[in-house]
């Protein structure tokens, strides 16, 4: 469904950790370590209102990075990526969205959230969530993640990246 | 003041860069460097790097094909998991601002990070609490209606009320009833709606609890709550509003009148109006203005007086009608232990209570004093037993509940290992909480096994 190269949705779909820069104030990037999720060609992160800096960084410029870098959270996967793209927030209902949404997603790839939701009582606030929905643009793949050597350069088809 | 230990700094909150921050740094394998390109998008990329403490710099392995720009600002971000079945833990990252020289050299001058190994994921939760707040009143706004955090109606009124704790009500009116019954008294509606009505009063005294609590900013101070301590939180996190808590502590006292009214009503009994004037006077002068009992260091004289004697003889009274000396004494047993409860749970709220004025003992005394306080008054609690058990004003069944002396020092032994770890110490508050349900389980055993003979004579 999606352009993105089949190494890079490789790495999407494992990982357990991805750096997300936003765009500060002042112009200045801030990252934030997040779990990737990706469905048919988006990539999904998702944030608690408790650490919601992001989200208002999001709402004043969407434009975003998201580098997958870790070989310990791709399990044992050497690749790296960064793909560019532009944010949307989901967040109608913090309380409900993101579990219709991307619960699925999510309970797949970190199977111990369930031990969480059933504490629901205990951290209320942690489950009122935004989704952060992200249309990758541009893409750039390090094979073995040798970043010493220049990024193999994708780009999204024009129909998409609208 | 005793507080015997700095307050732990929680998330590593933004500064300038100090020698432990390139010490931190350098345990990640590798960074991630960030910056914004020419068309405004952001970008990062993986990288090695040196750390340089004594010149203040990071050196950074050029990354091919990209030129980390010098006329803007650059981050690198150290990030840490530990992937582990189902999920991962040791999660810690290391955020640094700063100038790229265009050659090898990062000079960060703004450094930001979390390492849930020094502050526990509730911790730094709770420190967010107030930005979670300003986010869902900046969202209502942008909605143009009103998003509020939520719970279910059950789980709300759990968290809201703190149900769990009515086994504090318990333990004193079902010994009350059972001395009643050990002297030949002993109505069961009357026994049930005795517990309805203590549980009323027990609820509504909670909620009022944490009203005053949040109204003093002693809740919000408090960034290490636990299951058993820093109250239900349900305003601080803006699941109920102030007003909704006193209407629900109003309706939960008009139940306990309506209730206590009804027994009165029944009974006949002037001194059960009385027992129950003083028990909603000493609750809720607990927390409320203008005695405050528990922010003037006689929080515990008030639970022992509230859930010893007053519980326990108002349950005895409605059955008997009359007050005694036997009731009186059993009374004593829940009332020192259920004090303890509150005396072990204020432990891990020390701090965030003298910040706000709340000066309870564990707040006015040293460890060791908190430590041997308890000790010395658990035993006082068995000492009871055994005194009145000797002295023939309790039968000697009840010797039976100095089983429970091991649990008790085993309670103290906690104190020693725990005593400033909030959630290690929750284990030890959950067996503070255990030798209340087990003394009193063993008293009431004592008093049906006494009522037996007495049936069976």
């Amino acid at each position: 469904m999606g352009w993105l190269p089949d190494p890079v949705e490789r790495l999407l779909d494992v990982a357990l950790v991805g750096e997300l820069t936003v765009i500060g104030h002042n112009g200045r990037p801030v990252t934030h370590p997040l779990i990737p999720l990706y469905h048919e060609g988006r990539i999904y992160l998702h944030s608690s209102t408790l650490f919601s800096k992001k989200l208002e960084h999001i709402k004043r410029d969407p434009r975003v990075a998201l580098a997958i870098t870790d070989p310990v959270a791709t399990k044992g996967n050497p690749d790296r990526a960064t793909i560019q793209g532009t944010a949307r927030l989901i967040e109608e209902d913090p309380h409900s969205d993101w579990e219709r949404l991307i619960l699925r997603l999510w309970r797949a790839k970190e199977p111990s959230i369930d031990d969480f939701l059933k504490v629901r009582v205990a951290l209320p606030l942690f489950f009122e969530r935004a989704v952060i929905a992200i249309t990758p643009e541009r893409c750039l793949y390090w094979a073995g993640g040798r970043t010493d050597l220049a990024p193999v350069e994708t780009r999204a088809p024009r129909s998409e990246a609208a | 003041m005793a507080i015997d230990a700095p307050m732990r700094s929680g998330s590593i909150a933004a500064h300038a860069p100090t020698a432990a921050d390139f010490e931190r740094l350098a345990t990640y394998p590798h960074l991630v460097v960030s910056w914004l390109e020419a068309d405004g998008y952001p970008t990062s990329v993986a990288t090695t790097f040196e750390t340089d403490a004594t010149a203040g710099i990071i050196r950074l392995a050029s990354p091919g094909g990209m030129s980390i720009p010098t006329d803007r600002e650059v981050g690198v971000l150290g990030s840490h998991i530990h992937p582990i079945t189902g999920g991962y833990d040791e999660r810690r990252h290391l955020q640094l601002w700063g100038r790229f020289d265009g050659a090898e050299a990062f000079t960060p001058d703004r450094v930001w990070g979390w390492d849930e190994a020094e502050t526990p994921f509730f911790e730094y939760s709770e420190r967010s609490v107030p930005q979670s707040r300003r986010y869902l009143a900046a969202l209502s706004r942008e909605k143009g209606r009103t998003i509020r955090p939520r719970l279910s109606p059950f789980w709300l009124a759990l968290r809201t009320t703190r149900l769990p704790f009515l086994s504090a009500t318990a333990v004193p009116v079902l010994l009350g009833i059972a001395v009643a019954a050990s002297h030949g008294a002993f109505t069961w509606w009357a026994a049930l709606l005795t517990l309805l009505g203590g549980s009323f009063a027990h609820l509504a005294i909670n909620v009022t609890n944490d009203i005053f609590d949040t109204l003093s900013g002693a809740d919000e101070a408090n960034t290490t709550p636990t299951q058993f301590s820093g109250g239900s939180r349900v305003a601080v996190y803006d699941l109920v509003s102030i007003r909704g808590l006193t209407w629900v502590a109003l309706a939960l006292f008009a139940a306990a009148a309506a209730v206590g009214l009804l027994l009165v009503a029944v009974t006949g009994s002037l001194t059960l109006v009385w027992i129950g004037i003083a028990g909603i006077a000493v609750g809720v002068a607990y927390t409320a203005p203008p005695l405050k009992l528990v922010y003037r260091g006689l929080g515990e004289i008030a639970v022992a007086i509230g859930f010893g004697p007053i519980m326990l003889l108002g349950a005895y009274v409605v059955q008997t009608g009359r007050l005694g000396w036997e009731p009186l004494v059993v009374s004593l047993v829940p009332g020192i232990l259920i004090a303890l409860i509150l005396f072990v749970n204020e432990i891990p709220d020390r701090r965030s209570d003298a910040e706000a004025g709340k000066r309870t003992l564990p707040v006015r005394f040293s460890p060791d004093a908190v430590r041997t306080g308890y000790l010395v008054a658990a035993l006082a609690a068995f000492a009871v037993i055994a005194g009145g058990a000797a002295g023939g004003l309790l039968p000697w069944p009840t010797l039976i509940a100095l089983a429970a002396v091991p649990l008790a020092l085993r309670v103290h032994a906690g104190l020693k290992t725990h005593y400033d770890s909030p959630y290690t110490l929750m284990a030890v508050m959950g067996a503070n909480v255990n030798l209340n349900l087990v003394v009193g389980g063993l008293l009431l055993l004592a008093y049906v096994a006494t009522i037996a003979a007495m049936l069976l004579a």
